[in-house]
């Protein structure tokens, strides 16, 4: 069993995939399980239509919406809980570092577009080039603005970076604002029409009703979401980088003792993060479509959320984090109005997520995966 | 046998409080220097002044005839200057071998990291048997035994610690001692901090006694053992 624990494939493949796999398939089914659960208490209150079944009917398409949005929060959460495993900061201004890597992304296939590319090169490399781009603008983005606004301020007391980064979050949204406006005129970009993202894949399983539909942009998004989740995974437990930003994040001081350049790996704990945040975006600009310099706040915000609800600072806390508050999303906006005849739309699907923060943070402030930290003797 | 490092009127301050007030010492090579005094007395300043963890204001650190006074941290490390600090500072979440890697950070050929992770298991067989189990998790002695394996692996010119027998059994103690002892018979030369100033004074060749930031007094390890401020300062003999 050791021997076959420590095999490099079954350590940085197929434990991750299956912890992935685990929590998607966990998440969904206690969310699933509670909302029938709640269907059947209801049942008797709704005497329109049979509440049970009209739950049902829709459960699969909700279960695969939520997947998808929550594995963009959860790329983005580990962004937060990577800087903050190591800097113990919260870097609000990796929201807008996120949605930088969207407006980055959609511009490029909007270049394709005006030079007439698009149409004729294959679809999957142009969204490869987008977030590839992205996530090397995002990436050098993070790592320069903690140069310019977090290291000075290393020494300070915890909430002078923290001000810091919220500052440069406004700056950042006015920046890409200014810059958008200067070189084409608008707030907006706009995700051009091309390749087949929006068909469907349709499944049809017997015994469910409603065939499933896979949006095949919702695959793509999945599929790439979880590279980046097991090439992270690799890159932190399985190299010698990886290795020091654990130092780093445990002990400093005694990191470097060792010969570790800490300036440097906080330097590439920035990039790394910063590129997963780049990634998401040009992910979220496949879902969004339509992307403003604002376009981060909300879920920039519910990533933090995710990793808050995972355990901040643990790596697959928010990996959980993110899918269960997709999961969240997706559900309450479809369920709320069918549960209360209407009263409440989608609209206020949020107030589940910002919930989840307020009770987590009264009930288990360390988050679902967090521990205690580490005794240091 | 020439001086591998020295320093000379070395001034260091942590913020407005100054620490060390002009300390000048040498380490020849080869050999086990003590630095005894009491609390604050400098000591671990001094260590921290030398590995590049604060800075000196004024004075010389010198290594090997280079100047290292400004040098950062991490790179005083890859010069060859292993410093294991007072309280240990291992790193809790990751494992043993894990530990023993991050001494060896510095060290880029892998034949050689196996060598020291060896030599290392050699002196401390119980770090072997804990090899996969968190760092935070093994008992004091225990770590302590890390601290010391993880500042061999980088196969220090000089290494630097700082109160190793600090909460530990006596039994222990005299382990560590004799481990200290006998990494220095194989060549490498230490400098030691402690404040068990009589087992310090028995392993080493020479010490230094420190007073808030000054030394005051420096002799052969055997004569210091004899005089009378320190017998009844230090070693509690009236």
């Amino acid at each position: 069993m050791k021997q076959f624990t420590s095999n490099p494939f079954y350590k940085f493949i197929l434990f991750p995939v299956g912890q992935i796999v685990a929590f998607a398939v966990g998440a969904s089914l206690v969310l699933s399980l509670l909302t029938v659960l709640l269907a059947y208490i209801f049942r008797a209150n709704i005497t329109d239509f049979d509440l049970v079944e009209r739950v049902l009917l829709i459960l699969p398409q909700v279960v695969i919406n939520g997947l998808t949005i929550g594995f963009v929060y959860s790329t983005i959460a580990l962004g937060y809980t990577m800087v903050y495993g190591v800097l113990e900061f919260i870097n609000f201004s990796h929201s807008e570092i996120f949605m930088v890597g969207g407006i980055v992304g959609v511009e490029l296939m909007a270049y394709f577009d005006h030079t007439g590319a698009l149409q004729t090169m294959n679809q999957y490399v142009v969204i490869a080039l987008a977030i590839i781009l992205g996530m090397i603008i995002s990436g050098s983005l993070a790592v320069t603005v903690e140069r310019i606004a977090y290291k000075p301020l290393r020494g300070a007391p915890r909430l002078v970076p923290l001000i810091s980064a919220i500052g440069m979050s406004f700056f950042l949204q006015d920046a890409v604002r200014l810059i958008l406006s200067l070189t084409t005129g608008e707030f907006n970009v706009i995700l051009p029409q091309f390749g087949t993202f929006d068909k469907f894949l349709v499944l049809a399983v017997p015994g469910i009703e409603a065939p499933l539909r896979f949006q095949i942009k919702n695959l793509l998004l999945v599929g790439v979401a979880v590279l980046m989740l097991v090439g992270l995974n690799y890159l932190v437990n399985g190299t010698k980088i990886g290795k020091a930003i654990r130092a780093v994040a445990q002990d400093r001081p005694s990191a470097s003792l060792m010969g570790i350049n800490v300036n440097m790996i906080i330097s590439v704990t920035f990039l790394i993060g910063g590129a997963l945040g780049g990634a998401a975006g040009v992910l979220f600009a496949l879902k969004a479509t339509k992307l403003d310099p604002f376009v981060g706040f909300f879920p920039g915000l519910k990533a933090f959320t995710a990793a808050v609800l995972g355990g901040i600072g643990n790596l697959t806390g928010a990996l959980l984090g993110g899918l269960i508050l997709g999961l969240l999303e997706s559900f309450s906006a479809s369920y709320l109005s069918t549960f209360t005849s209407g009263a409440f739309g989608a609209e206020y699907k949020d107030i589940f997520a910002f919930a989840i923060l307020i009770l987590v943070l009264i009930l288990r402030p360390s988050g679902l995966l967090g521990q205690t930290v580490g005794q240091k003797a | 046998m020439g001086k591998l490092l020295e320093l000379t009127n070395v001034h260091s301050y942590y913020g407005h409080i100054h620490a060390l007030k002009g300390i000048s010492l040498y380490v020849n090579e080869g050999e086990i220097v003590s630095l005894i005094g009491s609390n604050g007395a400098g000591k671990s300043s001094t260590l921290r002044t030398i590995s590049g963890m604060i800075h000196a204001r004024e004075g010389k650190v010198l290594l090997d005839q280079k100047d290292i006074t400004h040098t950062e941290a991490h790179m005083v490390v890859s010069m060859g200057v292993g410093h294991v600090p007072e309280g240990r500072g291992i790193f809790p979440k990751l494992t043993v071998q894990e530990n023993l890697d991050m001494g060896a950070f510095t060290v880029n050929d892998p034949k050689l990291i196996k060598e020291r992770m060896e030599l290392v298991f050699e002196l401390f067989p119980r770090l072997k048997e804990r090899i996969t189990q968190f760092g935070g998790t093994l008992s004091g002695g225990e770590q302590q035994m890390l601290a010391i394996g993880r500042g061999l692996m980088l196969n220090p010119r000089i290494l630097m610690l700082d109160e190793p027998s600090m909460g530990l059994a006596p039994v222990l103690v005299d382990v560590i001692f004799d481990t200290i002892k006998r990494l220095n018979e194989q060549g490498t030369t230490i400098l030691l901090v402690e404040q068990n100033a009589l087992m310090a004074l028995s392993i080493a060749h020479r010490g230094y006694v420190l007073q808030t930031g000054s030394i005051v007094l420096t002799d052969d390890a055997a004569k210091l053992k004899k005089n009378e401020m320190v017998q009844k300062t230090y070693l509690g003999i009236d």
